[in-house]
């Protein structure tokens, strides 16, 4: 992976303390709540309900066991001892003082990690495939391009206040496993006619009150023009993105309102102006790429027979091989998602000590790096086979073996009312209480994947308008309702779902739930997913039973 | 009133002059929709001839008007409308702008650095009180990764 040189070390070091003097003179009274605001927002730093809440970025998501172990440390000295993985393979603390958070940037900072833009209306944290560099069927490796992409934004002094929030994604395989579609830039590495790779680049997704699909404003771009074409997008949308009002401010918005045409119009005229000065030459491309050339895999590591001898003679173990273990591009390697949704805790939580046995996890078993993925769950990216099994026996032990991978236990869930003070709504409670119901999993596995996303507002963090099932929940006179959509993906078949009908009271939504899939399980072809049965028979017969009785 | 220049601080002698004020005999701004109204009368004004801009005023329409004037003015309203880095940029990068541009507003110490990145070079700050105390902020970073005014290259052609 990639490691900072005295300059990344630097600006990273310097942005620890240009923080501590924000933040000394908000304390003394220097700066007002309002001029502090934006200055914490773009170091991580959320007001919520309970206490601060932190945001530290981890860039596309890769972090080597050292990092994790840090994680760990400071989760355990400055806040409860748990952290909180996003679907922007972020994580979260979410009880840090304020005061303390320059010391949680420095002690990050020593292990070339930062909160540098996890908030604010800057460029976010770069994010990408979790099987970057470890699947066969992938175009390219998308992590050079990531931290090509994470170094520029940095800091970028024109793009430090845009009209909001802008996030960018890179893929370099045809499955769309980081919802690309739905984020300002989605970034697609592809080949021309001509066998070359460069970029598909998508602009305007988004979700939040407004959920729009990205589209194409260029369908190939070389890669040495990468950091020109984004630095037009961006200039473009800088200048011409509503300021007036934040709901419609998101380049989604400015490019519903232009039209994709006349967008891409005006970034062509300015990429055309400044496409020389930003050519990303060879040796840079090189240099990044040097982080990420394929380790010394063991040749004989398919040789191995004892992967098969065991999962003949151990069920349990051979069900979280077939949920949680996916293949590896080089045979005789696997790659393992460690599930973050365990029944009886939030998705997307882990606590310090279950951290640092995945750290002690990575060192043995996948070369000591862990990766983060946009469904909130962790991975190990190459483990071999010979492996798998003593891997699973300690994560067994530390409560991280949940064989529940893309089923609908596999919840993505916002913190919610719970901590969060923008939801109108909890959601925590909903994914336990959907837990507790579908316990059983071989149901679960024979209902196949199914992608439950629960938000407690408009806003959307759990990404519910793209959920095969999504629940989002509204408050009606102090009361929590909760509106379903249906047949939404963030994939590669990327689609808003559609409304279900009107909102369902909190203490139906688990019922509701449950004759959704009753419903599905009658109209499913032999192994049909969830999702193509809806796509097949639409919404009305999922709507008709739901409200039949009311 | 005092204003940072050049990383100094100095005396500002320009009159920010409203649009139905009488020209004054002295260094003065105007609006652009002054500039473009009474462009043959200020084309042969005495003094230092500036120009205020806004995010929402069309910069492109004013560039081959440019020489006309020593200081563009660049007003930030709320410091967190980031429109006219982007002029700022526009205006040393492509139309090669080489008088002095000020952003006037709502500025703290913490934009100073970005905005002296994309070419601005003195600043007219509302909120501060001591502007000793803003002159640190020029040096938060040592290096930036981008194309910069102050540096063309890009960090990676430097490393």
């Amino acid at each position: 992976m990639y490691q900072y040189d005295k300059h990344d070390q630097a600006m990273v070091d310097q942005r620890v303390s240009q923080y501590r003097d924000q933040t000394r003179r908000f304390l003394a009274g220097e700066l007002t709540e309002e001029q502090f605001r934006p200055l914490r927002l773009m170091n991580g730093l959320y007001v919520q309900i309970h206490a601060p809440m932190l945001r530290v970025a981890i860039p596309y998501g890769l972090m080597s066991s050292t990092q994790v172990r840090k994680v760990a440390d400071v989760s355990r000295r400055y806040d409860k001892g748990y952290v909180h993985f996003t679907t922007r393979t972020n994580f979260q603390l979410n009880w840090p003082t304020l005061e303390s958070v320059p010391d949680i940037l420095a002690e990050l900072a020593s292990v070339q990690m930062h909160a540098i833009q996890s908030s604010g209306n800057c460029i976010r944290n770069t994010t990408s495939d979790q099987l970057a560099g470890v699947n066969a069927g992938e175009i390219e490796d998308p992590r050079p391009w990531c931290e090509i992409i994470r170094q520029w934004s940095t800091f970028h002094p024109e793009f430090a206040y845009l009209p909001r929030k802008f996030k960018i994604a890179v893929i370099g395989s045809e499955e769309d496993r980081a919802a690309t579609r739905v984020h300002d830039i989605g970034l697609h590495l592809v080949k021309n006619h001509e066998g070359e790779v460069g970029f598909e680049v998508l602009v305007g997704g988004g979700l939040g009150r407004t959920p729009i699909l990205g589209q194409t404003i260029r369908p190939f771009l070389e890669k040495k023009d990468l950091l020109s074409y984004l630095e037009a997008i961006l200039r473009v949308y800088n200048r011409l993105g509503r300021r007036d009002n934040k709901y419609k401010a998101r380049i989604k918005i400015t490019v519903r309102e232009h039209g994709i045409n006349h967008i891409r119009e005006l970034v062509e005229a300015e990429w055309v102006q400044i496409r020389e000065q930003l050519l990303l030459d060879d040796k840079e491309i090189d240099r990044v790429k040097q982080y990420f050339t394929e380790p010394a895999y063991e040749a004989d590591a398919s040789s191995d027979d004892s992967f098969e001898t065991v999962l003949a003679a151990e069920p349990e173990f051979a069900r979280w091989v077939k949920q949680n273990v996916v293949d590896h591009k080089v045979a005789g390697y696997k790659v393992a998602y460690i599930s973050l949704k365990a029944p009886d805790v939030p998705p997307g939580d882990v606590s310090a000590e279950q951290l640092d046995v995945v750290a002690d996890l990575a060192d043995e078993f996948s070369l000591g790096e862990v990766r983060a993925s946009h469904n909130q769950n962790l991975l190990l990216g190459d483990v071999k086979q010979s492996d798998l099994y003593a891997l699973w026996l300690r994560l067994q032990t530390e409560g991280l073996a949940t064989a529940n991978i893309n089923t609908m236990t596999d919840m993505i869930c916002c913190p919610g009312l719970d901590f969060c003070g923008l939801a109108n709504a909890t959601s925590i409670p909903l994914a336990t209480e959907i837990n507790e119901r579908f316990s059983d999993l071989d149901y679960l596995y024979d209902l196949g994947d199914i992608k439950i996303k629960i938000s407690g507002c408009m806003n959307g963090c759990a990404h519910q308008s793209v959920g095969h099932i999504g629940i989002l929940g509204v408050d009606k006179k102090g009361e929590e309702w909760y509106q379903f959509t249906l047949g939404g993906s963030s994939e590669a078949d990327a689609a808003i779902g559609q409304r279900l009908g009107r909102a369902i009271p909190k203490d139906q939504v688990v019922d509701t739930v449950s004759t959704l899939l009753d419903v599905f399980k009658e109209n499913r072809h032999e192994d049909e997913l969830f999702l193509a049965t809806v796509r097949r028979i639409g919404v009305d017969p999922f709507k008709e039973r739901v409200y039949a009785n009311n | 009133m005092q204003i940072i220049k050049d990383r100094e601080i100095v005396e500002d002698n320009w009159l920010h002059l409203d649009d139905d004020a009488e020209l004054a005999a002295s260094n003065i701004t105007v609006s652009i929709a002054r500039w473009q109204e009474q462009h043959e009368t200020l084309s042969h004004y005495e003094g230092g001839l500036g120009l205020r801009l806004t995010g929402e005023d069309p910069l492109e329409e004013i560039v081959p008007d440019l020489d006309k004037f020593s200081l563009i003015v660049l007003n930030f309203p709320a410091f967190t409308d980031g429109r006219c880095y982007s002029f700022a940029r526009l205006l040393r990068d492509r139309y090669a702008y080489k008088g002095e541009i000020r952003a006037q507003g709502d500025i703290l110490h913490d934009q100073l650095f970005y905005m002296t990145q994309c070419g601005i070079n003195s600043f007219e700050m509302a909120n501060a009180n001591r502007l000793i105390d803003a002159m640190p902020a020029f040096d938060d970073f040592s290096e930036s990764y981008q194309t910069t005014v102050l540096k063309p290259e890009p960090l990676y052609r430097r490393r």
